[in-house]
């Protein structure tokens, strides 16, 4: 990896510096937890208070004390980008192209919260002894990686940790950091190699794990009066909490995603900063960055489609990352592209065109409205950090086959595809192949893990290839059963066939009695192959939303929502549309009620489950998911990113939404009542 | 596994009463709902409990009394009283605010009793109770005595109940009810599961004609430190048709109610939602009285 | 504190069981009993995770103190399956309509629906989101949830006209 994508090493176990309300700074091993805690109440610490850095402003401002003593500033990193202009523009810069008086020029300042994920499984690992070694069990969604973490953090052999993943209660980015599995494995050695279990309260949870950056966006562009966006900039600042945790990835992926979804016709600027506070440390969650950048270049299509006379669809439209498109930086290619087909089939859903025109000019305290989004999603981490993935496949007697994978099932369904991935790519029934569900390092193949929408691209690509070499072993032992050429065959339905006329040579049961049992050449037939995947490819979609607005109540009902997708060839359709549902939902809560709330002493008020307002069955409404499918040509299957996609676009799209029901443009999430009806009452809307 | 060093679980009523006289610190936990939730963030951590959750037989269900006044055992949860017939037969609008409060699981666990004895301005059961006058029956060591809900509340989590006391029953006398349709809107920031923002529960009294508000009734939540009747609106509202009560009854509770900033809200979004609310929750109540507006 | 027995009946058998009395009913059941469909995800009432029936009726375990449960009747996802393994028609239509995702919300809005089928009624959409809102589910956005609780109340009652 580059030296810039490295992890920030700047946290310990526990700490005697105490960066935010809820800082590590003493454990307590004990029997039960009822003692635990009267152990934890008994330890007195002496603090000397400073004044709580709380916003990226006040961290950055001149003579703010280091929340890091090695970075004095704040600043964890700054990036500026400039795509290079086109020779031919005449422009040298784009300030000059946004200082241009022949294009409309647009400014704005759109911004995001801080939420949390929300699993409903807390966060939770045990440690114990055996044997000498450490044996870690975590709810987690990178084994591997948290056994390197846990060797690293206890300085011993990364072959002297063993770590176990069992079925976990979700993750959603937050277990795709290593948490306290390393102060357990610490303990475990501490306590004679006793269990020592540490499961997170829900309140500490949303106190001392991660959470999704609040991104504060300015930007400014300039169109031509036929529509073209000609140039951008954008200054994007994230709000890092007291330790670095992802350190600038996700703000960089922001600007990058922001510059993406319409390339600039002259050029691009875009600037980010990652700023230490004296806030819990946020880090990744389903999106990575996306949802924020999304919130603010979807906001600013519509408030530019409005302030120009442009039709917001038709402006989307008219500016779209085209097939073929590859980003000047990274490289990433546009291989396969649904999208206009997603905007299509999303505008046929809600009644758009019929809609806008019948919600425009409403009076009346509860007024409707229709809005939209669109995004783009990149599927995995190339070329930024390394894609690599093994899977391994054994055949057992019966003539089924074990898939075993680094890969981890969180919830989204994972073990399924791999299933049906392995299948196919083997000729077999997917009631033949058996995964194995719970990661255990020392026997599963290395993957990283469950993040960045990457396992059905990244590891489907190896379970493709160990299929098919799994196959090719397969058909090497038939022939020399059989005592044909391997070619004159083929593994369709789960038996050995004659390739030409697909009648049945062998059964795989007799294959497999014979491989295993055979007097004559006994062989145990495996295959196992490592995919380092160096490409990427983008998934898009929309998201289409009817809402009804109580403007005196400051209500927001969303009263039919549509997400339309294009992530490539689904694998699973029924699985994907409830990937979808979920992404949707969480969309919701970002869009209407969720945020991390703090004091001014940077305490958090509302970690728990009362006062953090995630949504309930009765604040949803019906959610509709719709597909478009492409075939991607990198893809192993055709297939892209969809896990995280579906939380993107809906916030942006019920902000616009908003904005039509009632001309009032919020420009910062959520859009909770209280901020709405003072938006409401600055507009004159209140009487 | 929660802090607590003792559990004394009561046999009887009198039995609970000796219970707390004999050991001034004891807390009482009858659905624990909000007393296990205490223990847990340690603000009652260590405790000693007398537990009256199983004396559902003195304490718990609906009746109508040969009076016509509907009787409540304390213990009766919210889903008891959502479903009593006698609370949909009586004062309905009492089972529908009841059927607000948290979620299902909560319901079939939380008592009335308790949304009244742990003396909090959101329950979601209390403003409906002081609208409809509630007379609180509370057994101490030396007998019964009867306390108007308008005496019960004596600060924030404060009621009018002495350490060794219970209430055992909650009674809406026939003459408070009879004739009177309500509604209770619960503003809150979810639909379930959640804490009122506000809360406001309107009882009307219509004319024969169904046109003229006759009497009225205006309680809030979250409008100040406790529940509490709006009794100058009452007043002013009487005798004006129902159509300019419902405008004019927002502005005039705003000058009676002293909602607070928080964090959860502020003042003045509380302001607005009472302003917003009274209108609709007299508009309703009447609706639900046969008034056409 | 000093052990208590507690005895009740757990799946439909009569179980006799030490407890620390300081215990929650999910304590009991998931430490002692080893029911782990028991979970835990607030331990407040507010998640629905950790909902067992007692005595018929959904309540959350976690803020239930297990000595309560003297003589009851305790229902929890373990005790749904029939004798065979084979699994009731309530967590079928679960699977069948893709309802569980990571599957952590599932057990416990399983045993809410075991109530709701259990009342013979039928309910309107908006009805059944109402029952099943005192769970937190983050996967699904309810949906299939909400199909899956649907279609369980009319395949036992024979609802016609979904």
């Amino acid at each position: 990896m580059e030296a810039a994508h490295q992890d920030v090493s700047d946290r310990r176990l526990l700490t005697d510096r105490i960066r935010y309300y809820g800082d590590d700074v003493a454990a307590v091993v004990a029997e039960d937890e009822v003692s635990a805690q009267r152990a934890l109440k008994a330890i007195r610490v002496e603090y000397e208070e400073y004044e709580p850095l709380l916003t990226p402003e006040a961290a950055m401002a001149p003579g703010a004390r280091a929340v890091h003593d090695e970075c004095p500033d704040n600043i964890l990193r700054h990036m500026d980008l400039r795509t290079p202009m086109p020779p031919e523009s005449g422009f040298q810069s784009v300030e000059d192209v946004l200082a241009c008086d022949s294009y409309f020029q647009f400014e704005g300042r759109y911004a995001t919260q801080m939420v949390q994920h929300c699993h409903i499984e807390p966060a939770v690992s045990y440690a114990y002894m055996e044997g000498g070694r450490i044996v870690v069990v975590s709810s987690t969604q990178i084994p591997h990686i948290v056994r390197r973490v846990c060797g690293q953090a206890l300085g011993i052999p990364w072959g002297d940790i063993r770590v176990i993943k069992p079925y976990i209660g979700g993750g959603f980015g937050n277990k795709q950091e290593v948490l306290y599995e390393p102060l357990n494995a610490f303990l475990t050695r501490a306590v004679g190699g006793r269990c020592v279990k540490l499961e997170l309260t829900r309140e500490e949870v949303f106190e001392n794990t991660r959470s999704r950056h609040a991104i504060s966006f300015d930007v400014k562009a300039a169109v031509d009066k036929d529509g073209t966006i000609m140039a951008r900039w954008c200054r994007a600042v994230s709000t890092q909490g007291s330790y670095a945790s992802h350190g600038n990835a996700i703000v960089a992926n922001a600007i990058t995603a922001f510059r993406q979804l319409y390339p600039d016709r002259l050029g691009h600027h875009s600037e980010a900063y990652t700023v230490y506070t004296n806030l819990p440390a946020p880090g990744a969650m389903r999106g990575y960055g996306i949802p924020q950048a999304n919130f603010a270049v979807e906001c600013m299509m519509d408030d530019m489609a409005l302030k120009f006379g442009l039709d917001p669809y038709r402006f989307r439209l008219q500016n779209l990352m085209p097939l073929g498109y590859v980003d000047p930086f990274n490289g990433i290619t546009c291989h396969s592209t649904g999208l206009r087909e997603c905007m299509e089939k999303g505008r046929a859903f809600i009644h758009w065109d019929e809609l806008r025109e019948k919600y425009e000019n409403q009076t009346g305290p509860v007024r409707r409205g229709v809005g939209m989004a669109v995004f783009s999603y990149k599927t995995g981490v190339w070329p930024i950090s390394l894609e690599t993935a093994s899977a391994r496949m054994v055949l057992n007697q019966d003539g089924s086959v074990q898939l075993q994978l680094g890969a981890t099932e969180i919830g989204q369904g994972g073990d399924t595809v791999f299933t049906q991935m392995a299948a196919e790519s083997i000729g077999f029934p997917s009631a033949r192949v058996h995964i194995v569900s719970f990661q255990d390092t020392d026997t599963a193949p290395f993957d990283t893990g469950a993040y960045a929408s990457r396992q059905t691209y990244v590891t489907g690509m190896a379970i493709k290839q160990t299929g098919e070499a799994f196959k090719r072993k397969l058909l090497d032992y038939a022939s020399e059963l059989l005592e044909r050429p391997a070619e004159e065959l083929d593994v369709r339905d789960g038996e050995i066939v004659d390739a030409g006329t697909g009648a049945l040579v062998l059964t795989l049961h007799d294959l497999a009695q014979e491989a295993f049992y055979s007097f004559r050449h006994s062989v145990h037939i495996a295959a196992e192959t490592t995919h380092q995947c160096r490409d990427n490819t983008f998934a898009f979609g929309c998201c289409f939303a009817e809402v009804e607005v109580d403007v005196p109540l400051g209500k927001v009902k969303v009263l039919r929502i549509v997400n339309v997708h294009d992530s490539g060839r689904l694998i699973n359709p029924q699985l994907a549309e409830a990937q979808v549902h979920g992404g949707m939902s969480m969309g919701l809560g970002y869009a209407l009620s969720e945020e991390m709330k703090f004091d001014g002493k940077g305490r958090l008020l509302n970690g728990n489950l009362l006062d953090y307002k995630l949504p309930t069955a009765m604040d949803h409404p019906e959610l509709t998911a719709l597909f478009v499918e492409t075939e991607d040509p990198s893809a192993p299957f055709g297939n892209k990113a969809l896990g995280e996609p579906p939380a993107i676009p809906v916030a942006p799209a019920v902000r616009n939404a908003l904005l039509h029901a009632t001309g009032v443009a919020v420009n910062t999430l959520p859009l909770s009542p209280q901020k709405l009806v003072e938006a409401f009452a600055r507009a004159g809307l209140l009487s | 596994m929660y802090d607590i060093t003792s559990i004394y679980q009561a046999r009887s009523v009198d039995d609970a009463i000796s219970a707390l006289k004999s050991d001034p610190e004891a807390l009482v936990i009858a659905g624990g709902t909000d007393v296990l939730i205490k223990i847990r963030e340690g603000k009652d951590a260590g405790c000693r409990l007398v537990s009256i959750h199983e004396l559902r037989e003195e304490l718990e269900g609906v009746a109508l009394a040969p009076n016509g006044d509907v009787e409540i055992g304390p213990l009766t949860t919210f889903r008891g009283c959502t479903f009593s017939d006698v609370i949909r037969a009586t004062v309905p609008v009492l089972g529908e605010a009841a059927d607000m409060a948290g979620g299902p699981q909560l319901r079939a666990a939380g008592t009335l009793g308790g949304n009244l004895c742990n003396g909090i301005t959101s329950a979601d059961t209390a403003s409906t109770q002081m609208a409809f006058g509630a007379i609180l029956r509370v057994r101490g060591p030396e007998g019964e005595r009867e306390i108007s809900i308008n005496d019960w509340y004596r600060g924030v989590g404060k009621v009018a109940l002495a350490h060794d006391e219970l209430l055992v029953k909650i009674v809406i006398p026939k003459s408070h009810y009879e004739g009177w349709s309500g509604h209770y809107i619960k503003y809150a920031m979810r639909s379930a599961m959640d804490i009122a923002t506000l809360g406001v529960s309107c009882l009307v009294k219509l004319s024969a004609d169904k046109t003229v508000v006759e009497d009225l009734r205006l309680a809030f939540g979250v409008a100040g430190p406790v529940p509490f009747r709006c009794l100058e609106t009452e007043k002013a509202m009487t005798g004006l048709p129902i159509g300019e009560a419902v405008k004019q009854i927002g502005a005039s509770a705003l000058k009676e109610i002293h909602p607070r900033d928080s964090w959860r809200a502020s003042k003045a979004f509380r302001i607005q939602l009472a302003r917003e609310l009274s209108g609709r929750a007299l508009a309703e109540a009447a609706r639900k009285g046969g008034a056409q507006i | 504190m000093s052990m208590e027995i507690l005895s009740c009946t757990v799946n439909g058998r009569p179980v006799e069981v030490g407890i620390d009395p300081r215990e929650s009913l999910a304590d009991t059941l998931r430490e002692r009993l080893g029911l782990t469909s028991v979970k835990k995800g607030c331990e407040v009432g507010e998640c629905g995770a950790c909902t067992v029936l007692v005595d018929g009726e959904a309540i959350d375990s976690c803020i239930y103190l297990s000595v309560w449960a003297q003589g009851k009747k305790i229902l929890t996802v373990e005790g749904l399956q029939d004798e065979s393994g084979e699994l009731s028609p309530i967590q079928k239509a679960f699977v069948e309509e893709a309802a569980i995702q990571c599957g952590f919300c599932t057990p416990g809005i399983i045993m809410s629906a075991v109530e709701i089928v259990g009342s013979g009624k039928q309910y309107t959409r908006e009805e059944l989101r109402k029952l099943i809102s005192g769970h937190l589910c983050r996967c699904t956005g309810y949906q299939n949830i909400l199909n899956a609780v649907e279609r369980a109340v009319n395949e036992a009652h024979k609802f016609v006209g979904k």
